[in-house]
């Protein structure tokens, strides 16, 4: 499909210019670690569990771990040669029993040299690869799933959020709207826990607008989903978010429990909750290699800059985070069919042929990335609370959805920003998305905006802004672009922001055998 | 037709006096008569007669949405309204960063914090984050304001040694945890700490939780309390109706 026109030196420039910005920044990510891809790591490697007695309440053992290792004799070398020497010297059994230890004050940690490193070296990559063959065969499990199931009979996928911050009540809902033609099923996670720099433990039943993101959650919901995946005949697809200060531990869970989606983001933590933006570009690289190997496909936040940027001043950024995220996902080894990069029709409904330039944008994307699973998000910023006209509005979104040939489509619900969605509202909301499906579903085929038309010339329009705005950040370096309000209008420091502290320059002896696994694809 | 001089109303479909309203909800029914019974009778009791089901379809097995018109046998009496007046008018971004362009001539400055052992930045993150809450953007979002959130657990000393070297107009403090009436005792011992070194320079004093009533205000020594449900939008009104109040009363 060549609608556009686009001239392909013009995106091949495009994309060699995201490669050159992301270059420093992919090199300063390899250069650290975090106390979270440590953690994640030694989730890998089969700690799990919390230390209950704690006056401040759950602390996960791995954070009692790291948190000692770190004190004792610094990340910089990594986490696994510190444990696992003292898993051997103390002749403990298990990480869990070495965290029970640890918090009793048992143990000292220190770096093994010469045998001793060898000796730990060997022991950490037999633990942490059972874990990385944990991840293999979750997401075998899932391809034999969709052979049996199939997938979804039309594009776009149906995607609906639940949020009750209860897991039972989700998993309730959750099997509601896959009976009512949910193809995917997100959960929304709690208020703030993003810039929680732990994983919470076990069942929960008490978040705020939303349900803690926890390796049991995950377990209870897809048990869930795969009993009504076979109910309704097709694979059932689960979303969670892998952002906040936790990304790598929680891509970890993720793959460990099967989820088939995660919300991952490169900037969106940087941006949109002030997290340290070195600390967000290292736990995205580890959390994405993660993703890659779990077969996930990832949803990346560019509807975000539209709801506080204008749609369409703002349009050639959510173009160029587009190429960013595509860039260091390839760079993880993440894979075209697993890119959901998003974008959103988010334009003020008041502007005139404001369709017109949704369509404009949304073809734009759909030609640069043309094998990525795009995720197209509904109005919000624009909802007004007149239920009616929002129902209208989503009307046109799915539209352009369908015109446009997106891949994943979010439901708008005609009571965004109004309350949390009524069980009718989200019937109402499906039965708008049949209707446009059964009446113009393939519309697109019939639909040939002309070659020197208004929707054209649009497009060609913001994919030349985008290489401008590219240049600047080549230029000027993606940290500093970040810095200085580029995106989303938001400022944020490379030295500033929350988690800073967690973030360790590696020394030449670093040892992280995930890493390793997770590069070269080996499973033992 | 001028409506300034009339003293009864009813709700106007299209004729005058006819009462038309329409209304939609979903019973827990499975969809058939019964189904549309129960709305009838519902939408009776509302006071909505004669009520006319006009569409109704099955939500699932267990569940009917219903759309009802009807004329409401209530009348408005216009004398007996009463609007709540508000203290300050509620703005959108862009007044609020108007307003404070105008009557401030510089960035007002806020400090936040979760204060005590108190390590849930839920709160306050949900009115300064530029994420928001409840479809509304934080206060960072304001061009206007100038947003330093220390974060959690942060003592009382260094909340007041913070905002005095970012010469703060405003402090937003967030208390989620209530045990011992923890959040009660470290709000007032803020205050007093502001009182005590500053004195009547100390920056505007806000107070914010869910176990927190607005009416408390005076008894914790703040200019103003928010509760549960409190969004950015509203916060950021507030800072600017306080804050030219303040300038226009120093002046």
């Amino acid at each position: 499909m060549t609608l556009l026109h686009l001239d392909p030196q013009v995106v091949k420039q495009a994309r060699g210019l995201a490669a050159r910005a992301c270059e420093p920044v992919i090199e300063m990510a390899k250069a650290h670690t975090t106390v979270a891809v440590e953690r994640a790591t030694l989730r890998l490697a089969g700690i799990t569990g919390a230390d209950t007695g704690h006056r401040a309440g759950d602390v996960p053992w791995v954070n009692r771990v790291v948190d000692s290792i770190r004190e004792q004799c610094g990340l910089e070398h990594g986490s696994a040669l510190p444990a696992f020497h003292a898993l051997r010297s103390h002749n403990l059994g298990s990480l869990t029993e070495l965290a029970e230890a640890t918090a009793a004050g048992m143990i000292q940690y220190s770096v093994p040299t010469g045998k001793d490193r060898t000796a730990a070296a060997k022991a950490a990559r037999v633990a942490i690869s059972a874990g990385i063959r944990k991840v293999d065969r979750s997401r075998a499990q899932r391809d034999k799933l969709i052979t049996k199931l199939g997938d979804p009979a039309q594009r776009p996928w149906i995607y609906l959020i639940v949020a009750t911050g209860d897991i039972d009540e989700d998993v309730v809902q959750a099997c509601n709207a896959a009976r009512a033609g949910a193809d995917i099923i997100a959960v929304i996670r709690s208020t703030g826990q993003s810039l929680l720099d732990y994983v919470p433990e076990g069942a929960t039943h008490h978040g705020f607008a939303g349900t803690y993101a926890t390796q049991e959650n995950f377990r209870i919901m897809r048990a869930a989903l795969d009993t009504v995946s076979a109910e309704v005949g097709r694979y059932v697809r689960l979303t969670n978010y892998a952002s906040g200060l936790c990304m790598p531990e929680i891509a970890v869970l993720a793959g460990l429990q099967r989820l088939d989606m995660m919300l991952n983001d490169s900037m969106y933590g940087i941006l949109f909750r002030d997290i340290n933006p070195i600390r967000t570009f290292v736990d995205q690289r580890f959390s994405r290699q993660v993703h890659a190997r779990a077969g996930i496909i990832i949803n990346t936040g560019e509807d975000n800059y539209l709801t506080t940027a204008d749609a369409v001043d703002a349009a050639h950024t959510v173009t160029v985070s587009q190429l960013i995220n595509e860039r260091f996902a390839h760079e993880a080894g993440l894979a075209d069919w697993q890119l959901g990069l998003g974008h959103a029709f988010e334009i003020n409904p008041d502007v005139p042929e404001s369709f017109r330039l949704e369509l404009a944008h949304a073809l734009l994307a759909r030609e640069l990335f043309p094998d990525a699973p795009l995720k197209w998000m509904p109005p919000t910023k624009h909802m007004t609370g007149n239920v009616f006209h929002g129902y209208l509005l989503d009307g046109f979104f799915n539209l352009a959805g369908m015109l446009t040939g997106q891949s994943i489509l979010l439901v708008g619900m005609m009571t965004e920003a109004v309350v949390t969605p009524f069980l009718s509202d989200r019937d109402l909301a499906l039965a708008n998305v049949r209707y446009v499906l059964n009446a113009a579903g393939k519309l697109a085929e019939d639909f040939q905006p002309s070659p020197d038309g208004f929707i054209v010339k649009r497009a060609h329009q913001v994919l030349g802004e985008a290489v401008d705005l590219l240049e600047r950040v080549v230029d000027d370096g993606l940290l500093k672009a970040i810095s200085v309000g580029t995106f989303g209008l938001m400022k944020r420091p490379p030295d500033k922001g929350k988690g800073a502290d967690g973030v360790i320059a590696i020394a030449e002896d670093y040892l992280n055998p995930a890493v390793e696994l997770l590069e070269t694809g080996a499973t033992r | 037709m001028t409506t300034t001089d009339k003293k009864v109303v009813r709700p106007y479909g299209d004729t005058t006096g006819d009462g038309m309203v329409q209304l939609s909800f979903t019973v827990p029914v499975p969809h058939g008569p019964l189904a549309e019974g129960a709305a009838q009778q519902l939408a009776f009791k509302m006071g909505i007669d004669p009520a006319m089901v006009v569409h109704s379809h099955a939500i699932g097995a267990d569940f009917t949405f219903v759309v009802v018109y009807g004329s409401v046998r209530h009348l408005i009496d216009l004398t007996e309204v009463q609007v709540v007046e508000r203290e300050y008018p509620l703005l959108s971004p862009t007044e609020v960063n108007a307003t404070l362009k105008r009557s401030l001539r510089r960035k007002m400055v806020i400090v936040g914090a979760c204060i005590g052992t108190d390590a849930h930045t839920v709160g306050i993150d949900a009115i300064l984050n530029i994420k928001g809450f409840a479809g509304e953007k934080g206060l960072e979002y304001y061009r206007e304001l100038k947003v330093i959130n220390l974060g959690a657990q942060v003592s009382v000393p260094e909340l007041v040694k913070q905002a005095k070297t970012e010469k703060a107009d405003a402090v937003l403090i967030s208390q989620v945890v209530t045990q011992r009436d923890a959040h009660i005792l470290n709000t007032q011992e803020m205050a007093a700490a502001f009182n005590e070194s500053m004195g009547e320079r100390r920056p505007l004093l806000v107070a914010g939780g869910p176990r927190f009533d607005p009416l408390m205000a005076p008894t914790l020594g703040v200019d103003r309390v928010f509760g549960r449900g409190t969004t950015p939008g509203e916060v950021a009104s507030y800072l600017v109706h306080a804050v030219s109040h303040r300038k226009v009363v120093a002046a």
